[in-house]
């Protein structure tokens, strides 16, 4: 078993924009989601506007709940998408490395 | 107790004890006593997360408590849900590609003090010990209620049932039963839910028409409207708090991604639980309308005052002794498929950071670490046996959020910032854990769990604070006392930070370069 070169991996510019990538594409939607959860206990705690009725007897209450579950899939789906991308980034870093393409 | 309740129950607990006999054929090294030798499929762990996190308190409870308390029972689930995106946004690969078997393995793998690794593994036992005991108290209640059987036997029969699982079969067997039980739970839900639906021509419309209709003394404001339990606004912010970032900290989910072989399957794993637990919460709404509509209130609460006794209740309604009994033995393999699950984790805590890796230095052999493992698993189980015993009478459902929080304030600052923080060190790490796990507790010690002057609480005073879940305070103190920690230590070289970021955004392991 041969010591992997982290040092080396990690100076390779491919490798810090892969980083740079993943953080930029992680960072926003996370503040997103975070808020828009916690936004949620916020308005019907201090406020009445989630109480008015939306459609029908649903009032605005149940449909930022249920926003809120399309939008974790969504962010799944998203993210599941981007992470297919960045894997490949990922596997092209793995081979150049083992081939021995980075000095 | 009707012949129906004794088969169902009867089968279920064969077809589990068949699945442990063939999981203990294949359970022969302590990876696979772990982690079910790391060869999950991504539906088959995501099955068994769900299977992991849905408790009887999910399954009986909100449904329960959405018959009680309309939109404030249905809630919570936002909070449960959402949690997913933070476990798999920040947390999930980066575990996965850093971790062995405990969350211990993915901090120790920047901080290999020993002493870092004994606060994680300190927090991990803290949480369990907490989730358990209400798991266990709440299912000796459940059990009472569901089958007539006395509460300590109740405690003990779940209890010997775990423990078989948990040591014959480790984590395989406990997999697999965490999967047999979200497909039961989901064929469970999804049929009372058509027979709900059925009753109002599939008309949604005409359900919540039904439900604005409702009323009782008790409930202040409308049923379908948020606010009717008359929760304050920074209980219910604190508990969100908790729920959303507590379950990327939970060591027995956090466990589940180490059972699969790479961070590709560990996500696609989150991808089946959210759908799963996700349809599971809406479809805990028509349990819970459905109870409203078909029966009284009064029945549910003379039942059991939490409503935990809606669920079957209506199952009875709509399909008789039958579904009744399937919901019982549903309520059953729930509270077994998520005890199962703790007492591993608690195993894992033990046998594995503290024993192996913190006693002995990492210096054991194979046998020595498997038996470690089952040592720690049984004594685990008998432990909270005997806690549960004695604490039939108390109030404990409250232990839940609280594990929920300790999560969420001593664990995931530390996670977040092992991942993302160059600056981040030894002394920063320790800090975060000891202030997330300290301010939790003093918070709950002064909070209306414990001090209630009605006597609800263990001490009959004014509380000192006035918030049930100390999330709101605890989550930004575990941040902050990381934050200062790191800044009072000394600063560490960068080297183990980039090994770090190598691995967690690759993947990389010396499989891939030694061949």
């Amino acid at each position: 078993m041969s010591e992997i070169d982290y040092r080396k991996i990690a100076s390779q510019p491919e490798f810090e924009s892969l980083l740079k990538k993943r953080n930029k594409f992680i960072l926003p939607i996370s503040i997103f989601f975070i808020i828009a959860t916690l936004l949620f206990p916020v308005l019907t705690g201090y406020t009445d506007i989630l109480n008015n009725e939306a459609f029908g007897n649903i009032s605005w209450a149940w449909i930022y709940a249920l926003l809120l579950f399309i939008m974790v899939w969504t962010l799944v789906t998203v993210y599941m998408k981007r992470a297919k991308a960045f894997d490949k980034e990922a596997d092209e870093i793995i081979r150049k490395y083992r081939e021995g393409e980075y000095k | 107790m009707n012949l129906t309740v004794i088969i169902m129950f009867l089968v279920f607990v064969g077809a589990t004890l068949v699945i442990t006999y063939f999981a203990s054929k294949r359970t022969n090294s302590t990876k696979d006593f772990y982690t079910a030798g790391g060869g999950l499929t991504g539906w088959q762990n995501g099955l068994a997360i769900s299977g992991d996190y849905l408790s009887a308190a999910s399954f009986l409870g909100i449904a329960g408590a959405i018959a009680l308390w309309g939109f404030d029972g249905f809630f919570y689930s936002v909070g449960y849900l959402t949690a997913y995106l933070v476990v798999l946004y920040i947390v999930a690969e980066p575990l996965r590609n850093l971790g062995k078997y405990t969350v211990a393995d993915m901090i120790a793998a920047r901080f290999e003090m020993k002493k870092v690794r004994a606060f994680a593994a300190l927090s991990s036992i803290t949480i369990v010990i907490f989730y358990m005991l209400a798991q266990l108290v709440g299912a000796g209640a459940l059990i009472q209620l569901l089958f007539d059987i006395p509460y300590s036997v109740s405690v003990i029969i779940v209890g010997i049932m775990m423990t078989i699982y948990v040591l014959f079969g480790g984590m395989t067997a406990t997999s697999w039963v965490q999967m047999v039980k979200a497909i039961l739970l989901m064929i469970g839900t999804i049929l009372i839910s058509f027979l709900v639906l059925l009753q109002f021509n599939f008309n949604i419309f005409t359900m919540f028409g039904e439900m604005k209709n409702i009323t009782a003394p008790e409930l202040e404001g409308s049923f379908l409207n948020p606010g009717a339990q008359g929760e304050s606004p920074l209980n219910n912010i604190s508990l969100m708090i908790a729920l959303l970032f507590g379950t990327a900290g939970l060591p027995h989910i956090l466990m589940r991604f180490f059972t699969v072989r790479d961070a590709k399957t560990a996500r696609s794993s989150v991808m089946w639980a959210t759908w799963i637990i996700g349809i599971f919460y809406i479809l805990t709404i028509f349990l819970g309308f459905g109870a409203a509509a078909l029966l009284t209130r009064e029945e549910i609460i003379a039942a059991n005052p939490a409503g935990n006794m809606a669920a079957p209740l209506l199952a009875e309604r709509l399909g008789g002794d039958l579904l009744m009994s399937f919901v019982a033995a549903v309520a059953f393999a729930t509270i077994l498929a998520v005890v199962a699950g703790l007492v591993l984790s608690g195993a894992s805590a033990f046998a594995h950071d503290i024993y192996a890796q913190v006693i002995k230095k990492g210096q054991v052999s194979e046998s020595q670490q498997m038996l470690a493992a089952k040592i720690a698993a049984f004594s685990v189980s008998v432990l909270s046996i005997i806690l549960a015993i004695f604490a039939q009478d108390q109030n404990v459902a409250f232990l839940v959020s609280l594990a929920f929080c300790v999560a969420a304030s001593a664990n995931l600052p530390v996670i977040v910032y092992t991942i993302f923080w160059k600056r981040f060190n030894t002394q920063g790490a320790i800090a975060g854990i000891i202030t997330g796990l300290v301010v939790s507790l003093v918070l709950v010690i002064l909070s209306p769990n414990v001090m209630d002057p009605s006597g609800a609480g263990f001490i009959a005073v004014e509380p000192i604070f006035p918030l049930n879940n100390p999330a709101l305070i605890s989550v930004p103190a575990g941040f902050i006392g990381a934050f200062l920690g790191t800044f009072l230590g000394k600063p560490e070289s960068h080297e183990k930070y980039r090994e770090v970021k190598v691995k967690s955004v690759t993947g990389i392991s010396t499989s891939d370069v030694s061949h």
